[in-house]
């Protein structure tokens, strides 16, 4: 709520000292600064509302962590903004973990993860190949059914793609979610044909003259350029499976199945009341992502905005 | 199984097109595209197109996911979803996340703008409003459970500032939605703002020199280059957001389970078809949220034309 005093006041004051406003302009500078426009109020007014984001952003977070260190009686006895007694007590992450099936989740999201990236590449880069490299018949239409499945959202679709999962025997079995997150990725193809236009058909056409096939362009001279757009694509898909809820929930409803999500929402119910243990088994959850997030920040936000925009 | 025979079919018929046709002329065999498309089309076709055509079959029928037989029922379904007000008067919840997206926007533009200019610790800035986007869906929804409940964080914050009875802020109906919307909100605008950041970081800083070169204040600075130049991006946000509200199902889901009022549209889609076997009313709720989705997305086609045919 506090967001919305921000920018709502905002606006206002900047109209405010328009006397020294035009007064340094005459001083602008190379770096992009505001200050010489706004003055030192407009200055401090940035910052406040800056650093009230980043307390927003925050302390929801923060008061988690806290409670999920403290013991049974501690959390209790004390408030939400109470740091624990004890910043050693690890007792309901061992809890989490164990009772809590949350080893079992991090076991099947990764075996999910690392199948679904692999075939994700695979189909990818074959599909930006093909339509890429090749004039065929129907290219358009290969092109236009892939363009319009984009429109349509997965989650609409939940209801009649649960017979075909049904039907293929697949309920139930992380092969569900593997097929799923493989079958349905078009923004990975997006990204791959946007990369493959960056390298020159005229390597495609040498190898070709040096009596390579197809196969052996694709795998030996496309595949291995594609190298940054595939790094983008297991961290933006990476991600997206890891925080996947919908699927393995509605597929992989078994409790040996549960993925990190799933575990984790299972927690609602017999720790209902327990807060410092649903508190340390979200904070398993959310360490591995910053973890990623402090390692692969450059690429997260470049992956991210050539993702989203195509 | 007759779904499987689907799969194949594309594959199948590309053969059949090309045995005169073998000679390796140097863009290779017709077929050989075919052979690199074959399991991404079938895959295509057999996980988005198959189910949508199927949803579409189920929805004139009064199936129940079970049985051999679906009875065809014409209209009902749909007349049922229009005529039922408790069926469609959910939407009227995404209107809450509605607000909360355009909300969102502007809270993204206004840091997205502050942050492009000069300023002290600017990457932790970034880092931190960015970061809750990255989160995991369940996670977030535990995170604000503990902060909404009675006596959690919220209430606590309040405490401190002297206000001693809060309400419940998700077992109230009438606050249920808000505080759903705030929540989704903190999800969400992290990655706007990202996106917003990147379009004006890309504007050549000759253009500002320009500016100040002819007198411009911050406010036409913002208004004739910064605006223009993510025209794109804050339409084809607009449109994310619009869609997003009508589908939203995480974090209502997650939370409160779509009691107290928080229903929306794919919780009740979900549960009609999982819980109580509807399946024939459950597609046809899918198929009228599709038509809607697909709406918007021809509105956005429409308005903000993009400047280059990126598939061509």
């Amino acid at each position: 709520m506090s967001q919305q005093h921000v920018t709502t006041t905002r606006p206002t004051r900047t109209v405010e000292p328009s006397a020294t406003e035009r007064m340094r302009q005459g001083f602008a500078r190379r770096t992009r600064s505001l200050s010489p426009i706004l003055g030192p109020l407009g200055t401090t007014l940035k910052y406040v509302s800056l650093v009230i984001a980043c307390a927003a952003a925050i302390i929801p977070l923060v008061t988690i962590f806290m409670a999920a260190f403290k013991s049974r009686e501690e959390y209790a006895t004390s408030g939400p903004l109470d740091p624990p007694s004890n910043w050693f007590n690890l007792e309901n992450f061992a809890t989490a973990f164990v009772s809590g099936k949350m080893l079992e989740g991090f076991v099947n999201t990764t075996i999910i993860l690392v199948v679904s990236l692999v075939g994700t590449i695979l189909i990818g880069t074959m599909t930006a190949y093909a339509v890429d490299r090749f004039d065929f018949r129907g290219r358009r239409l290969v092109m236009g059914l892939f363009l319009l499945a984009t429109l349509v959202p997965a989650v609409t679709t939940q209801v009649a793609t649960f017979q075909i999962i049904n039907g293929l025997g697949l309920f139930n079995t992380r092969g569900a979610a593997i097929v799923l997150f493989m079958g349905t990725d078009i923004i990975a193809i997006y990204i791959f044909l946007q990369f493959m236009r960056s390298i020159p058909r005229s390597l495609d056409e040498a190898a070709m003259l040096d009596g390579a096939n197809r196969m052996t362009i694709y795998s030996r001279i496309i595949f291995p350029l594609l190298r940054p757009a595939i790094a983008t694509v297991v961290i933006i898909k990476g991600l997206a499976i890891y925080n996947e809820f919908y699927i393995p929930f509605l597929y992989m409803p078994s409790r040996d199945l549960g993925v990190i999500s799933t575990s984790l929402f299972r927690f609602k119910g017999p720790y209902g009341s327990q807060w410092e243990v649903i508190a340390a088994g979200t904070i398993l959850v959310i360490v591995p992502t910053l973890v990623a997030f402090l390692l692969l920040q450059r690429h997260i936000y470049s992956g991210l905005t050539s993702g989203a925009t195509k | 199984m007759a779904v499987m025979s689907g799969t194949t079919a594309p594959a199948r018929a590309a053969d059949s097109r090309s045995p005169g046709s073998r000679r390796p002329t140097r863009r290779g065999w017709k077929v050989t595209p075919w052979l690199f498309l074959a399991v991404p089309l079938g895959l295509l076709i057999l996980f988005t197109y198959v189910p949508v055509a199927n949803m579409v079959w189920y929805s004139f029928t009064s199936w129940d996911g079970f049985d051999a037989v679906k009875e065809p029922v014409g209209f009902k379904n749909y007349v049922e979803i229009f005529t039922r007000p408790e069926i469609f008067r959910v939407f009227l919840v995404s209107l809450y996340y509605l607000v909360g997206a355009f909300l969102q926007l502007v809270l993204a533009m206004y840091f997205a703008t502050v942050l492009s200019f000069s300023t002290r610790f600017r990457n932790w800035f970034k880092g931190i409003i960015f970061f809750p986007y990255l989160l995991n869906g369940v996670a977030i929804g535990l995170v604000f459970l503990f902060f909404f409940r009675p006596g959690g964080t919220l209430d606590a914050l309040l405490g401190l500032v002297g206000v001693q009875e809060a309400p419940l802020w998700l077992g109230d109906p009438s606050l249920v939605n808000i505080s759903l919307a705030a929540t989704s909100v903190w999800r969400y605008m992290g990655l706007n703002f990202v996106l917003f950041l990147g379009a004006i970081q890309s504007i050549p800083n000759e253009q500002y020199e320009a500016a100040e070169l002819d007198g411009a204040t911050s406010w036409q600075k913002f208004r004739f280059i910064i605006l223009p130049s993510i025209s794109q991006i804050v339409g084809l946000s607009l449109i994310l957001a619009v869609s997003g509200a009508l589908s939203v199902f995480e974090i209502p889901f997650i939370m409160t389970g779509g009691a107290n009022g928080s229903e929306t549209f794919v919780i009740q889609t979900i549960n009609t078809a999982f819980k109580f076997s509807k399946v024939g009313l459950a597609s046809a709720m899918a198929v009228v949220l599709l038509l809607l989705v697909l709406l918007v997305s021809w509105v956005q086609r429409r308005f903000f034309p993009e400047e280059k045919g990126d598939l061509a």
